[in-house]
């Protein structure tokens, strides 16, 4: 009789858990969707530039333009456009950077975990050298390397971040690499590639898929970080932490063209987030 | 008068069973009261709910604790805890898990006495030192600055014994303080317990699965099943004569009181299904009345 | 003599760590493209004062030369000449570390306080809607990093109403008697109060951007760790010696379910002096992190190495005091 009935705090709180899944799925497609349909729904060119329209305010303040919703920048550049463009670089940053850190970091913990030996050795050494490195300084100095670029971001976004996915995957590999039924498989016949593989990974796979939207996020703000300190893409271009760091100089004479890529911004590395930890709540045995 | 008396005490999980179905029993001041049953029978629920330690998701539906002729239930929390924290104690199950491993032994017995009493720190003390004699300790100023981890079990189950007795309490409950121990060192505690409760005259409610130790630690049992009272005599009465079928089945499943040489008997199914049904009946009435 | 023989291991892995933090950071910033040397020249001057000027920073000779100098000078306390300041790194270095202890520490404190805050709030009215408030303002506070949480923190408490300084140290016509780097500690010490509340007021924003995912952390850790220890054994004991609630999660509960929460929040404390390096930019708050961003914009290769190596020896440092710490409050520990 008591199992039959949930309590009622836990099935409130899984209400809630997908709620927040929803929600934060929704946005990140709703900017999917905006950011593939970037040069048809954007109202203006996000580049034009017209000095005679420079810092017009959002559409309900006292000397708003029509057709510049969201008002302009010092330039007189439409600032909803340019967010709306921006979303193809952060989303770009996000999705492929993403995916090839997560690749890259999984593989070596992966690796490191199952041979275990002088290649655990090595790679978790390395995990330690690269813990001790301040991320951000690290980034900044390796686009002063690479040069500016969408490409450099990624790499960077990969040399950094490549440690969260596999000081993770790591110790999971060896916890499950410690249980019966991999040393059952190796007794059957497996060799080791095959029981990494095939036994292993997909019991790492949720902690990896969670561990993937979360880095999705922070690749979102690697770029707009990048982006505020100048070294992301050309100064041109619509990014969302140039937007930023342009609003950030004159916030005091137009707070829009800060506080909207702001918000944005913010919407977004907070929807990844959400989805990673409504993921990791509903599917994750391991990071709880 | 009893100075412990439980009325028809119903308790169950929030929105789902019942746990104690009107549960009566009366412990007088100075008498050994053992509560018997089996596992999830509910015995560990009364001691709970006489010292108001009842776990958030549980509630009482009905029935009254009288302490001294004052009724728990019906008092506001802060009073209650007061009133419990001054006449009750607790001899808990698990002497490991049962002393806060950051805090010295000393401070563990005479913080209350100071605290909630309002003692003196130098009486608290000496109080302390007396009662680590009294459960035979041998060093009790070392002991009383040890941390709970250098100490061993028994150690610690005498020092949890001295502390339930430390504001000479008219109450104590007392959980299976032996179920824990090293069979050598339940006798000496179950002794302990004995002699301590009889030099204080502190009324005793004993929770175990032993008839053993009932009959020689307590003056009065109850026999639960499924947190109903099946059963509620004096020792001699019961042994000589358990009244209901369930209590006469478990006293048959102990050997060492029928026949030594026929071994541990499983109490017939025919019982069971016969204390199920009354059980069910039971419910039944609780729906309609 | 086990425990020796791990502090060895400790300070051995250590020294590995340090070491390739070194090699990594000097060959990598040697491929960055640019001259230094052309960069602070005038542009006039001609291919042989590039030439004299590079001979003059040791810049001519080959990378591996290159490495071996700086790493026997580092190892005697000299980390080479600032390319753009013409000052020793060392001085320079030092100068602004100060300025960033001050601002993680008071961080730190921020976080400790907001999130023991939440914590033991959360735990004394669990089952709630309070415990409930409090989890959904965490996952916020965690989800979202420092960077974007000083903007907002601009926007609210700089633009919308302006109560702190949104950039700077201090209030650069105030006359200041320091001697020290300290300014907050010393401003204390000589009962300069006035001064003081400038400090505070310029610090206040970038503190608490870095101190919010940090308070997170620490409040979600801490009640998760605190509400399982509530339902330990000595815990109910504590209940029914007539202890109150509050009473109860200060005294038996706290100092146990803290003990975890530390080992973590070590760790935690890396990433939030890692994050200063943006905030002090945000903030124009003249710390380390700003000066290695101006360091890397002007090329100053010796300046560069010698931040990073000093982010990488604070970062161990804080993991080895945390270790130790964790032995201290431990009494299982300490006395085994
Ligand atoms: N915190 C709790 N939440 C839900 N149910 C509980 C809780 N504690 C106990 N119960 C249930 O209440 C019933 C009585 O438990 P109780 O601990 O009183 O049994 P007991 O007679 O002391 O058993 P034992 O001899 O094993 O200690 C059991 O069915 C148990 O499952
Ligand atoms: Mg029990």
């Amino acid at each position: 009789m008591a199992e039959a009935k949930p309590l009622d705090g836990r099935s409130l709180v899984r209400r809630r858990a997908g709620l927040r899944l929803w929600l934060s799925a929704g946005w990140l497609a709703l900017l999917c969707a905006v950011a593939l349909l970037a040069p048809w729904i954007a109202p203006k060119d996000p580049l034009a530039q017209d000095l005679f329209l420079g810092r017009l305010p959002p559409f309900w303040v006292q000397g708003a333009e029509p057709g510049y919703w969201l008002g302009t920048d010092s330039l007189g550049r439409d600032v909803l456009s340019r967010i709306i463009h921006g979303a193809r670089v952060a989303l770009t940053v996000a999705l492929v950077a993403g995916t090839i850190t997560c690749l890259v970091g999984a593989s070596l913990g992966l690796i490191a975990g199952f041979l275990r030996g002088w290649v655990d050795l090595v790679i978790s050494r390395l995990i330690d050298i690269w813990m001790a490195f301040p991320p951000v300084l690290f980034s900044i100095l390796l686009i002063a390397v690479l040069g500016p670029g969408l490409l450099s971001i990624i790499i960077a976004i990969v040399v950094i971040d490549w440690t969260r996915f596999a000081r993770v995957v790591r110790a999971e590999a060896m916890a499950q690499g410690a249980m019966d039924y991999v040393a059952s498989a190796r007794v059957a016949g497996r060799g080791r590639l095959g029981t990494m593989v095939r036994e292993i990974l997909p019991n790492v796979l949720p902690t990896i898929v969670v561990l993937l939207t979360l880095e999705m996020g922070i690749a979102v703000i690697v770029e707009a970080i990048l982006s505020f300190v100048n070294l992301s893409i050309s100064t041109d271009d619509p990014t969302w932490g140039g937007m930023i760091s342009e609003g950030r100089t004159s916030v005091h004479q137009a707070w829009w063209v800060l506080v909207f890529p702001l918000i944005t911004l913010f919407l977004t590395v907070l929807a990844f987030s959400q989805l990673g930890e409504g993921l990791k709540d509903r599917y994750d045995p391991v990071l709880r | 008068m009893s100075f412990l008396s439980i009325r028809n005490l119903s308790v169950r999980l929030k929105k789902g069973p019942s746990l104690l179905r009107r549960v009566s029993l009366d412990v007088a001041a100075g008498e050994v009261r053992g509560l018997v049953g089996e596992s999830g029978a509910g015995k560990s629920m009364i001691g709970k709910a006489v010292l108001g330690i009842l776990p958030p998701s549980i509630e009482v539906t009905g029935g009254e604790i009288l302490l001294d002729g004052v009724d728990l239930l019906q008092l506001p929390p802060a009073q209650r805890r007061k009133r419990i924290g001054a006449t009750c104690a607790l001899i808990p199950q698990d002497p490991l898990t049962a002393l806060n491993p950051s805090h010295r032994i000393g401070p563990q017995i005479t913080d209350r006495l100071v605290d909630i009493l309002g003692w003196t720190r130098p009486d608290a003390e000496t109080r302390a030192r007396e009662l680590l004699a009294e459960v035979q300790i041998a060093d009790p100023d070392r002991v009383l600055r040890s941390y709970p981890h250098e100490l061993s079990g028994g150690m610690r189950q005498r020092i949890l014994i001295a502390s339930a007795f430390a504001a000479e309490p008219k109450l104590i409950v007392a959980d299976e303080p032996t179920t824990a121990l090293d069979v050598t060192v339940q006798k000496q505690i179950l002794k302990l317990i004995a002699g301590m409760q009889a030099r204080h005259n502190t009324a005793l409610l004993f929770v175990t699965h032993d008839l053993g130790v009932v009959s020689k630690v307590c003056q009065k049992l109850s026999v639960l099943y499924a947190g109903m009272v099946v059963e509620d005599a004096t020792v001699a009465d019961f042994f000589a004569a358990p009244r209901h079928a369930y209590s006469a089945a478990l006293l048959a499943a102990t050997p060492k009181y029928t026949d030594p040489s026929a071994g541990l008997q499983p109490v017939p199914d025919a019982v069971i299904a016969a204390v199920q049904a009354e059980v069910a009946a039971f419910d039944k009435g609780l729906a309609h009345g | 003599m086990p425990i020796l023989r791990i502090l060895l291991v400790r300070l051995l892995t250590t020294a590995i760590t340090l070491a390739g933090v070194a090699v990594i950071v000097f060959f990598v910033i040697r491929v960055v493209p640019g001259n230094p040397i052309a960069m602070m020249l005038p542009p006039g001057a001609t291919e042989e004062d590039i030439a004299r000027l590079s001979a003059l920073y040791g810049l001519d000779k080959p990378l591996i030369a290159q490495f071996g100098i700086w790493v026997s000078g580092v190892l005697q306390g000299d980390f080479g000449t600032s390319i753009t300041t013409r000052q020793p790194v060392l001085d320079l270095v030092l100068g602004r570390l100060p300025a960033t202890l001050e601002l993680s520490i008071m961080a730190l404190v921020m976080a400790m306080i907001l999130g023991g805050a939440a914590a033991l709030t959360g735990t004394r009215y669990r089952g709630g809607r309070t415990e409930g408030a409090i989890d959904v303002a965490n996952g916020m506070a965690l989800s979202v990093p420092d960077f974007l949480w000083g903007l907002v923190l601009i926007l609210l408490f700089g633009v919308l109403v302006p109560v702190f300084h949104i950039s700077g140290r201090v209030t650069p016509s105030l006359d200041l008697p320091f001697t020290t780097n300290f300014y907050l500690f010393e401003s204390l010490l000589r009962l300069r109060f006035d001064l003081w509340a400038d400090i505070v007021a310029h610090m206040f924003m970038p503190a608490l951007a870095l101190a919010i995912p940090l308070a997170a952390i620490i409040g979600q850790l801490l009640k998760q760790s605190l509400k399982e220890t509530m339902n330990l054994d000595y815990v109910t004991l504590a209940r029914t010696k007539g202890y109150g609630e509050t009473r109860v999660i200060l005294r038996e509960a706290l100092r146990n379910a803290a003990l975890p929460t530390l080992t973590l929040v070590g760790v935690q404390f890396t990433f939030l002096i890692g994050g200063t390096v943006i905030i002090e930019r945000l903030f124009s708050y003249e710390g380390l992190g700003n000066m290695a961003i101006d360091a890397v914009i002007n090329r100053d290769l010796p300046l560069i190495q010698g931040i990073v190596i000093l982010f990488a020896v604070i970062f161990t440092a804080v993991n080895l005091i945390v270790d130790l710490l964790y032995t201290v409050l431990n009494p299982r520990l300490r006395h085994g």
